[in-house]
């Protein structure tokens, strides 16, 4: 797997195919907007959607931590689909939710959807964190500002070439500031010619697509 | 049907009774007609309280026929003793049902009958829909989306306790679709609430009548029961003339733009002609360039799906006025409403199968004694072929089969809840109305049980929803809907017609910036629009039109001061080449002496082949192999259609990769799969490569990620009920529905593959986008048949194909090279000095 290496704010930060950011310097593993427990609040409303999101999102998380062997894990924020998500994971998805959390020190950024984590994770609770030149938070802030890593946006784009086209989640970076792919099974996207991406940005900024194997950096 | 509880006044009349009452024999003879002796038929028929098949051709009085049953009974009422409902009719199209009630008024008002027609479809105001569940007409002519409608409403056994008579209009369009299941479906309930009544089908010819007789009737285990067949008298034989040019041929291509002077000269000898074409981009090609042989200026119009419903119905009106001498029309025309005027049908491009030919012919001249008049333009070689096989085949009453299927099992989820939403059901009892439905007679019970499952809760195996369940068990044993929020949904989303997701596409002027504002033209799908890039012109509406960007749910367009569009549409026919045509075109393939009678140029193409390669005989399937430029082909003829080739070429092409002969891409069309790459193919085990087990492992491997196989299941999944479309108060965009069922698809089948829903999705997609069920034919056919042909150049059968290849440079379907392209372009855009 080769990775793509970017720089933001000076710090070197590796974008992860599946999703994921990784900071070597700080050993950080980072998602964003996992949203556990979408399917759920979908059935309440009666869409059965299939209630296997958690437990994928879970095992991909799982999969990353054994890659990267993280110290320091931070969640960017609606990682609960809604502040009841949490009440239904079944106790399988509990017991590996609590392993992971034990693999590292994890810091639940709150987010829209879920102000307030429950507190039975382990790990820390925070409106947003600042690391050397970084600073993580869930919903990226309206000002420029240097050294944000935000989620929220769910960020993805539309490759059309030769009559195909093909639509992946990526992130998006000026080498400020990134915003980073949603990483929940079910979480939904925009397009990144959107307003609410093209206004933190301006016009120069680059895409970074998942690939199956590799990122592919791509003009926004 | 039985008919033990019919009311007295309604028993078996005296044999001795004239079939045609006094008013009704005065009415005929009045118009200066004599009842048909089908019309006749169906009179017996329905005296004796018999279910019945109509066969005839278009211009028969077929329609009259269906009704004047129900006519002559309603008649005969004292009006206080009329049972409430007495007529349903139900047609495939809303305009037809519209058509038809107008055409009704005349009989009724000429011999002043007490008889209330009226039509029920989306379009029928919320008062009258109140009124008319009250106070219900003799007859309801409506569609069969309003059919389950009305059978989800909790007064649905009142409201069809006296019903009498069916009639289903156009019933050979929609048997053996999901259409006809949710029909048929509700068929059986309504044979619950009113056990008594007949049923009329109504059908255009066809090659076999026994599953529409099957349909029509309730089925009984280990027997089959049909209802009674009568033909109509064959119409005059058409006249079917065949565009020839001996000087020039097309190799390839589908725009017949060679032929368009002869199109223009038959517009101009007939008072009306109808321009059947294959696809929507075909008919704007069509008509622009008609427009530029048009001197005299005569009026034709374009008709097609995705033009504005007011521009569509400003065409169909002109049209009813008499006003044009042509419409350009996609199969938006093949069914519907009868155009007197119309003289001439010109079919542009291949004709794809003999029973479709036969309906668009009829839609010219609907009188039997004289014969319709019909050109057909192929577009290319190939298609020359194929014109002349259909022609030879509806001259000699030969039709295409159709391959039955099972009924589809998200259709009954829908009808499960629609049940559900009426009332508490038994499930033993509604399983024993679900088999008695032709199309669900085999279906077994525990494949019944899960659909209520998933109804119910989702049906999951590993993990359960019964806390959020949409139904759930009485103790009784009754299945009832959880909450009556639930019906609301089910009645918002009823039906399986599922578009693609469309977006409007708003005309602005060239000097606003795009992305407020603009006359909406109409709807085109969003996957064609998402592949343009700012400044790409297609034709749209009649016009050349350049793309500046998507906003939301609209694409803002400018006009364009190109005389010709750079993006073409890909998207091909919607109908592959029948079995029964490829047959035939088989068959005239490999004998020589039918080559005759073809224009010079293709007769040539054959004999150079014969000489040069080889023409495979009716049952094998040639393979070649050549080197061309820097690469090498295989070239195979298969003669199946372009669904079923694209699965055969993603297939192949993974065996190819496997025998490390590294293909680059591959190209379909309707006659043959053309593969390239950068190693000659030709030392391949021919017979290991087209193996039957293909479609085992690999095809497996191909479904995980494929965009056709994602779309099925999508389709699946909203008729389902597992997505919802539309919630009370809010309407999902189609661009949301499209990306969450990709999510929902790889979830699903990561962690439970059996799933109910992805074996509806299998089905589906088996006999639809991928034609599975047909190239596993194929495969079959051709073992122990393949014989090869190393060349050293390219043949001229293969021309054809590898002229496609120009159009469409990848692989089938959207791959990671895309990704590559782009990053390219970004890293080639940044070292430019």
């Amino acid at each position: 797997m080769s990775d793509v290496l970017i720089e933001v704010n000076g710090e070197t930060l590796l974008l992860d195919p599946a999703g994921a950011l990784y900071w070597p310097a700080e050993r950080t593993l980072v998602f964003a907007d996992l949203h556990f427990e979408k399917g759920s609040a979908y059935a309440r409303s009666g869409q059965m959607l299939p209630p296997y999101d958690t437990r994928s999102t879970l095992a991909r998380i799982d999969a990353l931590i054994a890659r990267h062997t993280p110290a320091r894990v931070i969640a960017l924020g609606d990682s609960f689909h809604d502040r009841n998500a949490a009440d239904r994971l079944d106790t399988q998805e509990r017991a590996i939710l609590s392993r992971l959390a034990g693999a590292a020190e994890w810091i639940w950024i709150a987010g829209n959807h879920d102000p307030a984590p429950p507190d039975w994770l382990g790990g820390r609770i925070a409106e947003e964190i600042a690391i050397g030149g970084l600073v993580f938070r869930h919903e990226p802030s309206a000002s420029r500002a240097a050294g944000e890593i935000a989620g929220h946006l769910h960020p993805c784009k539309t490759i059309a070439r030769r009559g195909r086209s093909l639509r992946r989640r990526c992130f998006v970076s000026d080498a400020t500031r990134l915003v980073m792919p949603a990483f929940g099974a079910y979480a939904g996207g925009l397009d990144v010619r959107d307003r609410a991406v093209r206004t933190l940005f301006g016009d120069m900024f680059l895409a970074y697509l998942l690939g199956a194997r590799r990122v592919y950096t791509v003009a926004a | 049907m039985g008919h033990d509880k019919l009311p007295a006044m309604l028993a078996p009349a005296d044999p001795f009774e004239p079939l045609l009452p006094a008013p009704f024999a005065g009415w005929f003879s009045s118009r200066g007609w004599a009842p048909r002796p089908h019309q006749l038929a169906l009179l017996d028929h329905a005296r004796e309280g018999r279910s019945v098949l109509l066969v005839a051709p278009t211009g028969g009085g077929k329609t009259l026929a269906g009704f004047l049953p129900s006519l002559i009974e309603l008649s005969a009422l004292p009006a206080r003793r009329r049972p409430k409902l007495h007529t349903l009719y139900i047609s495939p199209l809303k305009a037809l049902a519209v058509d038809v009630s107008r055409n009704l008024e005349m009989p009724v008002a000429e011999m002043g009958l007490p008889i209330r027609v009226e039509t029920r479809t989306g379009d029928t105001p919320p008062g009258r829909r109140q009124r008319q569940r009250h106070v219900p007409p003799d007859m309801l002519l409506t569609t069969p989306e309003q059919l389950a409608l009305l059978l989800a409403s909790r007064d649905a056994n009142k409201f069809f306790d006296g019903l009498r008579a069916v009639v289903l209009d156009e019933l050979h369009a929609f048997h053996n679709t999901k259409r006809g299941d949710l029909l048929a479906l509700g068929l059986a309930r309504l044979a619950q609430f009113a056990p008594g009544h007949r049923r009329v089908g109504l059908s255009a010819t066809v090659a076999d009548p026994a599953p529409l007789q099957r349909y029509l009737v309730p089925q009984k285990a280990g027997e089959e029961v049909r209802a009674a067949l009568v033909r109509g008298a064959p119409g005059a034989a058409p006249e079917i003339a065949i565009t020839a040019s001996d000087a020039y041929v097309p190799w390839a291509g589908h725009l017949a733009i060679h032929a368009m002077p002869d199109v223009m000269n038959a517009i101009r000898a007939s008072k009306t002609a109808l321009i059947f074409v294959n696809t929507r981009s075909q008919a704007e090609r069509t008509f622009q360039h008609l427009w530029q042989l048009n001197e005299e200026n005569l009026p034709i119009a374009l008709h097609h799906g995705s033009l504005a419903p007011a521009q569509r119905r400003k065409v169909e009106a002109a049209m009813a006025r008499g006003d044009l001498r042509a419409v350009v029309c996609t199969s938006t025309l093949d069914l519907g409403i009868d155009w007197g005027a119309v003289d001439r049908v010109i079919c542009i491009g291949a004709p794809k199968g003999a029973a479709r030919l036969v309906q668009r012919i009829g839609r010219a001249n609907h009188r039997l004694d004289e014969p319709s008049q019909a050109l057909l333009v192929p577009a290319n070689r190939f298609e020359v072929l194929e014109c002349e096989a259909a022609r030879d085949a509806v001259l000699a009453g030969e039709l295409d089969g159709e391959q039955l299927r099972n009924g589809a099992l998200d259709v009954l989820a829908q009808h499960v809840m629609g049940v559900a939403c009426a009332a508490p059901f038994n499930a033993d009892a509604l399983y024993a109305e679900v088999i008695s439905a032709a199309a669900y007679r085999d279906l077994p019970r525990a494949d019944f049980d899960r659909v209520v499952e998933f109804v119910a809760t989702g049906g999951y195996a590993l993990k359960s929803y019964d806390r959020y369940a949409k139904l759930r068990k009485t103790p009784e044993g009754l299945w009832r809907l959880a909450h009556p929020r639930l019906a609301q949904t089910y009645r918002l989303n009823v039906g399986v017609i599922i578009e693609e997701p469309m977006l409007d596409i708003r005309l602005q002027s060239k000097g606003r910036p795009a992305g407020s504002g603009g006359r909406t033209l109409g709807q085109l799908e969003e996957y064609f629009l998402e592949q343009l890039v700012p400044g790409d012109t297609f034709v749209f509406a009649g016009q050349v039109l350049e793309f500046r960007g998507i906003r939301e749910t609209s694409a803002y367009v400018s006009k364009s001061n190109d005389a010709e569009a750079h993006v073409p549409s890909y998207m091909g026919g919607k109908f592959p080449l029948s079995t029964f045509l490829a047959g035939r075109v088989r068959e005239m393939l490999a004998n020589p002496d039918a080559w005759g009678k073809l224009p010079t140029p293709v007769g040539d193409w054959l004999r150079i082949q014969h000489w040069r390669s080889l023409i495979p005989n009716a049952g094998q399937l040639l393979v070649e192999t050549f080197p061309r430029g820097s690469r090498e082909f295989l070239v195979c003829y298969p003669f199946e259609g372009r669904l079923a080739h694209q699965t055969l070429g993603m297939l192949i092409t993974r065996r190819l990769e496997r025998l490390r002969l590294r293909p680059l891409g591959f190209t379909a069309n309707e006659y043959a799969l053309a593969i390239w790459g950068l190693r000659d193919m030709g030392g391949a085990d021919m017979d290991a490569l087209f193996d039957e087990d293909m479609l085992g492992d690999d095809l497996d491997a191909w479904l995980a990620d494929s965009a056709l196989y994602k779309r099925t299941f999508r389709n699946c999944a909203i008729i389902a009920g597992l997505i919802q479309r539309r919630q009370p108060g809010t309407e999902k965009t189609g661009r949301q529905v499209t990306f969450s069922s990709d999510l929902i698809y790889d979830v699903l089948r990561e962690h439970e593959p059996d799933h109910i829903l992805l074996q509806t999705t299998y089905q589906d997609a088996a006999t639809g986008l991928l034609d599975i069920a047909r190239l596993a034919q194929m495969l079959k056919r051709v073992k122990g048949r393949i014989v090869t042909r190393r060349l050293d150049r390219v043949s001229p059968l293969a021309v054809p194909a590898l002229l496609e290849i120009s159009k469409e440079m990848v692989a089938g379907e959207a791959h990671e090279d895309l990704l590559h392209e782009a990053e390219e372009e970004l890293v080639k855009e940044a070292m430019r000095v």
